[in-house]
């Protein structure tokens, strides 16, 4: 079944090494980093569940719980200049790219002071400052676009990267086909990091895909592909990292299949289980929490404290309610913001608009 | 002023763009190594380089999301497609990731790229390779859209497209890369995106239409003279921005209008036109405004079918003795 030919393909940095406050060669300071930013996404999408079933956030919305290793870990090898470029599945992804947890909260509720100005929503979550380039909701849409990211940093001769993530369901779009197959061709910096959470929406992976085996098709592109265990930070990290680093000396793609398990449904608006899969399932798959298995990875190593963990644990909390706290607070976008941000520059003769301009006051214009 | 090809003249455009913003790049179909389908990008290629005169797979959803995904990032993307009937396959880029990418982020980022090429039918070449698909790229807010009908319009206005710093679709006609006229000189000969061109004055009806079907309107109104009638043809250039103050300008002094497009009917840039005439010059008007534009039907292949489908002089003509209580 699936789950042994994961575990056949899959790449752990193992075991963990005891090199006093050390993991893997990292030091206690990033170990921490990396569990705090799993445990802000775990505590903040649990927050958010909340505020969805209270009827705060609206729309759709995808958490991404027991995912977070995914992120953490692809993310931990990046320079502030990269670039990333995500799905709809998004706002850990945002939050890891230094997206202040207060404005990702206030898009969820849809206010002034989001991180899309309330114009997103939770598919849609973007900071150019922090060069995330943004959740995209078409499944596969994003895919060229951040091959086009990669193309501009070739383009410019510089040595940045574009992370491209993607649902495994992406991969069987025509896009993922044209994008992989030009970024090969024109030897572009992207990773492209599949998040295969088993499902797309209600449909498993077998049940969509003639190969198992994402890395595979890499070969189709003649790029280098891996896979990694999508439950494990320091795997994901350590597989990312061959890659970035590649792309960076040498411009050249990968493809990267991370295996990992959604926990919740596909949205809040489908079961955690019973339709597609069984609660057995969804209990098993949550044995390898990966928050959880960090940690006692962590314990083990001696790099953190019950008392460490707990203030850790303490600060996210706060930090998750004082954003809450801020999208309450923060305004609904006044109503000129209608018809603004749809164009960068207006003419200066033609009209533009063709409904509403007088309810907008005449915001259109200025 | 120099006498040249809309071809050239478009070809000139992106030579003066790329010489003066090293951010302008060109992408698309055989547009390198083959000098372009039409010819439109010949020499760039020797001018300019590899880098910035790209052939792509045949990928149309792929390379214009790729433009999209440069132009996110700084740089200004110049599409060809080889003809728009390809670009329906890259539709969810375009309209799903260009077009809204500046407002859902909101206003973080902008999109500066052009996506070109041929528009509309030619000769017998059927149901796939001859749709006009203007009202299409017009539904949707977001985008820019230009359909320059002379040589002089052609460079004029892709030079603003290509310095706009939203997504701009200039549509050119397929039949017209041939079509020679004056160009002026000037270094910066810029057509401003949404203002329309009075291309004839007249004080009986007015034809408002755009792009190709320019030349038909203009033949049609020299037949009309003929009978004594002064038809005034307006060219509205682009579709969005849209000149209305020019149409309600021109309908307000002929009270009569007929708008003459190569799309379908249906939902066509023609229903929008008359829905506006009606809402703002409604007491203005002596007759019911018309249209004339290709039949409801996919496009046939047999000459005499292909003849009837497309709006031709005669039907101008006809629809304008029409609106005048001619007939």
């Amino acid at each position: 079944m699936t789950d042994a030919r994961a575990a056949e393909t899959s790449r752990r940095v193992e075991p963990a090494r005891r090199d006093g406050k050390r993991l893997a060669g990292l030091d206690a300071e990033t170990l921490h980093h990396l569990l705090y930013q799993m445990l802000l996404g775990r505590r903040f999408e649990e927050k958010s569940a909340e505020a969805y079933a209270l009827g705060k956030v609206g729309g759709f919305c995808h958490l991404y719980i027991g995912q977070e290793a995914v992120t953490v870990g692809a993310y931990s090898v990046l320079r502030p200049d990269d670039y990333v470029i995500a799905a709809y599945r998004d706002h850990v992804q945002a939050l890891a790219k230094g997206i202040a947890p207060r404005e990702v909260m206030a898009e969820l509720y849809g206010r002034s002071g989001g991180c899309s100005k309330g114009k997103g929503g939770s598919m849609h979550m973007y900071s150019a400052e922090r060069r995330f380039l943004g959740g995209w909701g078409i499944v596969g849409g994003q895919i060229p676009l951040g091959t086009g990211v990669g193309w501009a940093i070739k383009y410019r001769g510089e040595d940045r990267v574009c992370l491209c993530f993607m649902g495994e369901a992406a991969v069987n779009q025509g896009a993922f086909h044209e994008s992989l197959n030009m970024a090969a061709l024109w030897k572009l910096p992207v990773i492209y990091i599949v998040e295969n959470n088993r499902f797309g929406m209600g449909t498993a992976w077998e049940r969509a895909s003639a190969l198992y085996d994402i890395a595979q098709k890499g070969g189709a592109y003649d790029m280098p592909s891996a896979t990694a265990d999508g439950m494990d930070v320091l795997a994901v990290r350590e597989v990312v990292g061959e890659a970035v680093e590649r792309a960076r000396k040498e411009s050249v793609p990968s493809l990267i299949e991370a295996r990992c398990y959604r926990f919740m449904g596909h949205s809040m608006s489908d079961p955690v289980h019973g339709v597609y899969r069984t609660k057995e399932q969804v209990e098993e798959a949550k044995e390898k929490d990966p928050i959880r298995i960090f940690i006692d990875r962590l314990k083990e190593a001696e790099v953190l404290s019950d008392e460490a963990l707990k203030k850790l644990d303490e600060r996210v909390r706060g930090e998750v309610e004082e954003a809450a706290q801020f999208a309450e607070g923060s305004p609904e976008p006044a109503p000129e913001e209608l018809y603004r941000d749809v164009y960068a520059e207006l003419p200066e003769r033609g009209r533009i608009f063709f409904d509403g301009r007088e309810e907008a006051g005449g915001a259109w214009r200025s | 002023m120099a006498v040249i090809t809309y071809r050239e003249a478009l070809n000139q455009a992106l030579v003066e763009e790329m010489e003066r913003d090293p951010d302008v790049f060109l992408m698309g179909e055989e547009v390198a190594l083959y000098n372009g389908a039409y010819k439109v990008s010949k020499g760039l290629l020797d001018r300019f380089g590899e880098k910035r005169v790209v052939d792509t797979p045949i990928t149309e959803l792929g390379f214009a999301g790729v433009g999209i995904g440069a132009a996110m990032v700084g740089l200004r993307p110049v599409i060809e497609f080889m003809t728009f009937n390809f670009s329906i396959l890259a539709l969810d880029q375009v309209f799903n990731s260009a077009a809204k990418v500046h407002y859902m982020s909101g206003g973080q980022f902008k999109c500066p790229i052009v996506f070109r090429g041929p528009s509309g039918a030619a000769l017998q070449l059927s149901a796939q390779h001859s749709q006009a698909l203007e009202s299409t790229y017009a539904h949707f807010p977001g985008l820019k859209l230009c359909t320059p009908a002379t040589p002089a319009d052609a460079k004029g206005l892709l030079k603003s497209a290509i310095r706009d710093d939203d997504p701009v679709v200039v549509m050119e006609g397929e039949l017209l890369y041939a079509l020679k006229g004056e160009v002026p000189d000037a270094e910066d000969h810029l057509v401003p995106l949404g203002v329309a061109e009075v291309k004839q004055e007249g004080r009986d009806i007015s034809i408002i239409t755009h792009g190709k079907m320019v030349h038909v309107a203009l033949q049609a109104a020299a037949r009309l003279e003929k009978d004594g009638i002064q038809a005034e043809v307006l060219d509205l250039r682009s579709l969005r921005p849209l000149d209305m103050d020019a149409v309600l300008g021109s309908v307000r002094k002929t009270n009569r209008a007929v708008y003459v497009e190569e799309g379908w009917p249906f939902v066509g840039i023609g229903a929008q036109i008359v829905g506006l005439i009606q809402e703002e010059a409604f007491d203005e008007l002596d007759a019911p405004v018309l249209r004339v534009t290709q039949a409801d039907v996919p496009m046939p292949y047999s000459k005499g079918l292909e003849k009837l489908a497309k709006p031709s002089i005669e039907r101008v003509v006809a629809a304008c003795n029409r609106a005048l209580y001619r007939d």
